[in-house]
């Protein structure tokens, strides 16, 4: 995947868990524009670790000025925000991904309606900027718990189709009164827990909307698991893939070629044969057909684990 | 460098033709002594120089002629360019993508100047000096799309990403291989490959497609394509089929080395930064088989290629009435010595 280094020319907390980074190329040369919904991969040499983490562009796609992300520090996680958020200063220069959208706009709606749950926000600030741009009509319903949390009101512009659902406010988000006043032909894009994802899909699908009206988004950080051993047909190596590891860094720090592109179970590139299965993939990606993922001949490693005796890959 | 463009036809008299350069520089399409199906995609990331793979849109001698033969053709049937309404902004995308590929690439031929939205375009070969505002299409004699690809040789599909397929849903197509933009538009990438036989059974749509889904932005891809045609002709539609059809009976021993044309396509694929869409530019290159065997391998190959191809392909390329005639013209030209790999003549 191509990438370039470019220079952190801004960090901003915007609230207590969530910091603004703005990366620039270093000789102010015109960064490639992109699509609302886009997102980048952020490398970072932590020690002895790379890791490399997506996260979604905020800035106005039509800006090639520079590249903006928000990052949530997850410190429950394997370290990749925790790392932006304690060791990233102005002026430190990172590897950055070209764009790439997995989640762009249908512009054949005739009206988008935008939800997000927490750092889901993301991608539909984007969104919103393109539909700005576009004069398309849209409204934003945007839930977090408290204000304090809800770091993306300071992106968000004061707009009357922009809404806030503050639970401890009282305002809990309604679904069932947001979807059910749209007009036909609106389209429904969600970003967030996968509990809200799927709350929008179960809702849409009571009021009878089209499933291909329906966009989701979620990126899932590879989760820690048990330490597990996988063998590769080709060179009969033995790679182990520790706990706090994904089998896709486990593979690339055994030199393995590997493609990929977002290394959060959505988009495919790392999928990898399975020669031979002794126990149980667990699968956590949202690549696979239930069908595939049954019969155990597949595996994305960017979020996927093993537990049992014997993995083969085809690598 | 400086193109000298041919004053040349691709209808009625058929006046076409290939400058010795530009026979040396054809693409041809055959690697090895023999064709199958296959994914067979590269990064288009420059090639060798003077080919038709150097840069991201190949201008050569015959542009102008066919931008001439492609407002004939529109003219006859404006629905030969066409864009649903949501696919404007893609159309920008494409406008920007020639429009910048090409100032950039042969800089005495086109020029650029960008100010913020406000762009001037000169295109010397054609005599058009334009001052316009990016995205508004009310400074455009024609929509985007269609401004940018009258002056652009070979044709567009833009397509539109979306459910994890590609969707037909824009245009520019007058110099197809039997098939038309009318028919496919608003088709998803396996409904309008449905017709072409075997490909499915071997699962190259569903590698293809996996592929193309992940073109990246600054990563375009470029593959090869051939048929044939009687003819020099760039318009071989369905829709005007009762005129190029008929002219496949007109082959004879003697006339076959001049008539008969082997027509490859270079195929691109761009993904478009604004709209996510990608870019489907393919290319059609022709060349007479009387001007191909002066090149020694390609007359050879050739004649091997055509030879052992199977009957379900040369039917589905359209010249299994004339395939005999074909392989006779050729075996002239093939004394059965061994070809050296790729694509390129031997020095």
């Amino acid at each position: 995947m191509s990438a370039q280094m470019l220079r952190v020319t801004e960090i901003e907390a915007l609230s207590p868990l969530v910091k603004r980074f703005r990366f620039e190329h270093p000789r102010g040369e015109k960064l490639p524009l992109f699509s609302g919904g886009a997102h980048v991969v952020v490398e970072m040499s932590d020690g002895d670790a790379l890791r490399r983490n997506a996260y979604s562009l905020i800035s106005d796609p039509q800006d090639g000025s520079g590249y903006e992300i928000a990052v949530r520090r997850e410190d429950g996680g394997r370290g990749g925000s925790r790392f932006m958020h304690a060791c990233v200063r102005q002026g430190d220069m990172l590897r950055i991904s070209t764009p790439l959208n997995l989640f762009s706009l249908d512009m054949r709606a005739r009206k988008h309606v935008l939800i997000a749950g927490g750092i889901g926000i993301t991608p539909i600030i984007a969104q919103m900027q393109q539909l700005l741009r576009m004069q398309g009509r849209f409204e934003i319903h945007y839930a977090a718990r408290s204000r304090r949390e809800a770091a993306g009101l300071r992106l968000l512009p004061s707009l009357p189709h922009i809404h806030a659902h503050i639970s401890d406010e009282g305002k809990r988000m309604d679904l069932g009164a947001i979807l059910d006043r749209q007009p036909i032909g609106t389209h429904v894009y969600t970003c967030g827990p996968e509990g809200l994802i799927t709350a929008v899909a179960q809702c849409a699908e009571r009021l009878g909307w089209p499933c291909g009206s329906l966009h989701s988004e979620v990126f899932l950080a590879p989760p820690p698991g048990r330490a597990f051993e996988v063998t590769l047909a080709k060179t009969g190596q033995r790679v182990s893939v520790s706990p706090h590891q994904s089998l896709l860094e486990a593979l690339e720090e055994a030199q393995v070629d590997m493609d990929w592109s977002c290394r959060g179970g959505a988009c495919g590139r790392c999928e990898t044969e399975v020669v031979s299965c002794h126990g149980r993939i667990e699968h956590n990606d949202h690549w696979l057909s239930e069908d595939e993922r049954s019969s155990q001949t597949k595996i994305m490693p960017c979020v996927s684990r093993f537990r049992g005796k014997e993995l083969i890959l085809n690598r | 460098m400086t193109i000298q463009f041919n004053d040349e036809t691709f209808r009625d008299d058929y006046s076409y033709h290939n400058s010795a350069e530009a026979i040396r520089r054809f693409p041809f399409p055959f690697d090895k002594d023999d064709y199958m199906y296959a994914v067979n995609m590269e990064p288009h990331a420059g090639g060798r120089e003077g080919s038709p793979f150097e840069n991201r849109f190949d201008v050569d001698e015959h542009y102008v002629a066919e931008m001439r033969d492609r407002e004939i053709t529109l003219n006859e049937d404006p629905l030969r360019c066409q864009s649903l309404p949501h696919m404007e902004l893609a159309g920008w995308d494409l406008l920007e993508l020639i429009m910048v590929s090409k100032s950039e690439d042969y800089p005495e031929l086109f020029s650029l100047h960008r100010d913020g939205d406000r762009w001037h375009w000169i295109n010397r070969p054609l005599g058009i000096d334009h001052k316009f505002t990016f995205l508004d299409p009310t400074t455009l004699p024609y929509g985007p799309m269609e401004y940018i690809t009258r002056q652009a040789q070979g044709d567009f599909a833009v397509l539109d990403q979306r459910e994890g397929n590609l969707w037909m849903e824009a245009g520019m197509v007058t110099s197809q291989a039997d098939w038309s933009l009318d028919f496919d538009i608003g088709m998803n990438f396996f409904e309008w490959h449905a017709p072409v036989p075997k490909a499915h059974e071997m699962g190259i749509f569903q590698r293809a497609l996996k592929f193309l889904l992940a073109i990246q932005q600054d990563s375009p891809s470029r593959r090869l394509n051939w048929t044939m045609t009687v003819n020099p002709r760039l318009d071989t539609s369905p829709e005007n089929y009762h005129k190029w059809g008929p002219e496949k009976r007109t082959l004879t021993p003697e006339n076959v080395g001049e008539k008969q044309y082997l027509r490859v396509e270079l195929q691109t694929f761009f993904r478009l930064p604004r709209s996510n869409g990608l870019a489907f530019p393919i290319r059609c290159y022709l060349i007479s088989l009387q001007d191909l065997v002066t090149v020694p391998k390609w007359g050879r190959r050739l004649h091997r290629v055509i030879r052992d191809l199977p009957d379900e392909l040369a039917d589905y390329k359209g010249f299994a009435v004339n395939r005999q005639l074909i392989i006779d013209y050729l075996a002239q030209f093939d004394d059965g010595k061994p070809t050296s790999p790729g694509i390129f003549p031997d020095e």
